[in-house]
């Protein structure tokens, strides 16, 4: 990881992951990173962390407080499901 | 203009998100489900003033947003500076073994999920100071787009990308703090070397490949 290419990489990752940078970088920067196992790897650790976290950070909603909203909302047929 | 009697069935089904953005918010439940009911109040009785066929997921967590910060913030002021100076891109991979971890034929993923757990994870987003916790949820648990931030938090795209930017780097930092804790990286990883600790039920996935 350490060639220019391998710099632009690492310069654009979150970039490249939030979909902000110009369709030619991101073209650029996946066909880098077909030919550099690092930086594909660098890569592919930020997005597996990412979804990782989305995944665990997830707390359903109380039962009991969706029916209070729903009752609040004036939504009886709404309260059960 | 919306029709409020549509609310309930366009709105309800955002009702896990939006509890889980607020538990990590309040860092407390009771706080959590006083804060969704007030949202959702609020979101009601303004109902008409949301523009039909616009994203109404980001208007939720708008009126969540700034009810959370009108109702919790000042009561619960916390210092919002980290010391981020030291913490490098890509940290938690490069302190994980980075692309040393690849040649022992081990994913990234396996590593991660091999030690994770939930409750870590949302430790470590509670631990975040506010502002970047903010951002980094609505950014990487709820999918928002940089613009799609910027109008919930009302502030300029630039700024939504700066605490991004600082708000991963604290969150890998947390993360990394669980990982030490439980051995599963050393203080100075030697390069290459694989994680080691009390790994011995899963000494398949750590062999060469």
């Amino acid at each position: 990881m350490s060639g220019p290419e391998c710099e632009q990489a690492l310069r654009e990752i979150h970039g490249f992951l939030d979909g902000s940078i110009t369709d030619d970088t991101r073209e650029a920067i996946r066909t880098h990173l077909d030919e550099c196992p690092p930086c594909g790897g660098a890569y592919g650790f930020e997005e597996d962390l990412r979804r990782i976290v989305a995944a665990k950070a997830i707390d359903p909603c109380p039962g009991e407080l969706r029916s209070r909203i729903a009752r609040a909302l004036g939504i009886e047929g709404q309260a059960d499901s | 203009m919306a029709d409020q009697a549509d609310f309930a069935e366009q709105a309800m089904p955002f009702m896990d998100a939006l509890y889980s953005a607020a538990l990590r918010m309040t860092r407390n439940p009771a706080d959590a489900e006083d804060l969704l009911q007030e949202t959702y109040l609020r979101a009601y009785r303004g109902f008409g003033g949301f523009t039909e066929g616009t994203n109404l997921k980001a208007w939720m967590y708008r009126i969540l947003t700034n009810s959370y910060i009108n109702i919790y913030r000042s009561k619960k002021r916390r210092p919002q500076e980290t010391e981020l100076d030291d913490v490098e891109e890509l940290f938690l991979y490069r302190k994980l073994g980075g692309p040393a971890s690849l040649l022992l034929g081990r994913s990234a993923e396996d590593e991660l999920l091999d030690w994770v757990t939930d409750d870590e994870v949302k430790d470590a987003l509670e631990a975040l100071p506010e502002q970047y916790r903010l951002a980094v949820l609505l950014a990487d648990v709820e999918g928002f787009a940089y613009k799609e931030i910027a109008e919930i938090l009302e502030v300029p795209i630039g700024t939504v990308m700066s605490r991004l930017h600082r708000g991963r780097k604290a969150l890998q930092k947390e993360l990394y703090e669980f990982a030490k804790t439980r051995g599963i990286v050393s203080e100075t990883p030697a390069a290459g070397a694989a994680p080691t600790g009390e790994r011995a039920g899963d000494a398949s996935s750590s062999e060469v490949k």
